[in-house]
């Protein structure tokens, strides 16, 4: 269970909605781990900057997550977490391990700001 | 967000947020900035057992009780500032935030700690996360009997090989001198397990793979001869260097850009305090990282009350 602030999505249908419901999303598959920890932080900071993008959170360890762990784009990864990104339903792009906040940044800013 | 501190601290790891306890509970007007999460490297220790006072607990769990004695006392404390520049000699002290705002204080603390080192070989960039990794508890499971490599020969490395052990089916440690940096029954606990294997004297080359890591390469530092070894993963450890790039060109600092201190702590420019890992010292633990952040506090309080008011 992930003891974060960020909304959880926890079955296939709660993926469905979030995808179907929000036009772009962040979204950050992991565990309470180390380097996890602080991309969920990141991914809470950025909320009040990117009102267009809805953040959330998936259990690693979850039976959500398998949908996540099969995408062909996550297929060569390693390290937690793994962190999607969704324009209209449709992966965006994908990375592998901690990630800063200017890595972050530039890619939200990248596959949606043209939109926001 | 106000602009005028008595004492402004860059970095929020356990030194930074020590002296904004220590300032905060002084009633002196203290900021806080962090460019990145709040607590450092601490936040990426899966748990510290050797904290006094504290049985076990997470690094996380450490530093976010840590930030929330900082905020109780009155410290304001800033995560993921973007700074432009700073300017440290005179009073005010002045940071400049890349959105403009201008900050200003009285005394600055630099707290700023260290970042990983990296190899800088070809490739090492391209597959972090497909293959390279630098947390064995995190990503260990990616790699269930899968023959892996682990960079590095102090502690960190060898106790995290002997963790990875319980997923790997082998583990090849590669290491840059003849001999180990660990702790000798650190040492002797690896060289007596089976599923360890050593190469010693060894620079590494470059990462090789398309998708994902294939091979890690070295070459024998004495003779010259080139190792290929194939494996799945790849762990580094091979310790951190003091972020101190900021301000490496306004402080004194030594070889290895650590920032130069007396025992007070202060750096050779008045009004400037160094405390943590990016400062020169022999030791680099929390506990040492938090006894430097109370010693720069108290000084930087006295710096404050002895300087001449306008």
């Amino acid at each position: 269970m992930l003891l974060t602030n960020l909304p959880h999505v926890d079955s296939d249908s709660a993926l469905d909605d979030v995808l179907t419901n929000n036009e772009n999303v962040m979204l950050c598959c992991g565990r309470m781990g180390p380097m996890c920890l602080p991309v969920y932080d990141l991914m809470e900071q950025c909320k009040d900057d990117y009102p267009n993008v809805a953040f959330v959170d998936m259990d690693f360890d979850g039976p959500a997550a398998s949908a996540i762990r099969r995408l062909p784009a996550v297929r060569s990864f390693t390290s937690l977490p793994f962190t999607l990104y969704f324009h209209k339903g449709q992966l965006v792009e994908a990375t592998s391990s901690i990630q800063t906040k200017d890595q972050v940044t530039d890619i939200l800013d990248r596959v949606f700001g043209a939109e926001s | 967000m106000k602009s005028e501190y008595d004492v402004i601290v860059l970095g929020g790891g356990p030194a930074g947020l020590t002296a904004g306890i220590y300032l905060g509970r002084a009633r002196v007007d203290t900021l806080v900035l962090d460019t990145g999460t709040v607590g450092g490297q601490t936040v990426l220790s899966y748990s510290v057992a050797n904290y006094p006072g504290v049985e076990e607990t997470s690094g996380h769990a450490l530093s976010a009780t840590m930030l929330r004695q900082a905020r109780s006392f009155g410290a304001t404390v800033k995560p993921y500032a973007s700074i432009e520049s700073l300017r440290l000699d005179g009073d005010p002290k002045i940071v400049t935030l890349k959105d403009g705002t201008r900050l200003t204080s009285h005394a600055l603390i630099v707290a700023t700690g260290g970042v990983p080192r990296k190899l800088g070989i070809p490739n090492e960039e391209e597959l972090t996360g497909k293959g390279i990794s630098f947390c064995a508890t995190c990503d260990g499971d990616f790699f269930t009997d899968r023959p892996i490599a682990v960079i590095g020969g102090g502690n960190s490395a060898l106790e995290e090989a002997q963790a990875l052990a319980k997923y790997a089916s082998r583990i090849t440690i590669l290491h840059e001198f003849d001999h180990f940096q660990a702790h000798p029954w650190v040492v002797e606990e690896v060289k007596a397990n089976p599923k360890l294997h050593f190469l010693m004297n060894q620079e590494l080359q470059r990462f090789e793979g398309s998708e994902k890591l294939e091979h890690v390469v070295a070459k024998h530092k004495a003779t010259g001869k080139e190792t290929s070894v194939a494996v799945d993963g790849c762990f580094v450890f091979i310790g951190y260097i003091p972020n101190s790039r900021m301000v490496a060109s306004m402080v004194q600092t030594n070889e290895r850009d650590e920032i130069i201190t007396d025992a007070a702590l202060a750096t050779s420019v008045p009004g400037v305090f160094a405390a943590g890992d990016v400062r020169v010292k022999r030791h680099r633990q929390i506990t040492t990282a938090v006894a430097d952040g109370t010693i720069a506090a108290l000084s930087a309080i006295e710096h404050l009350t002895s300087r001449p008011t306008a």
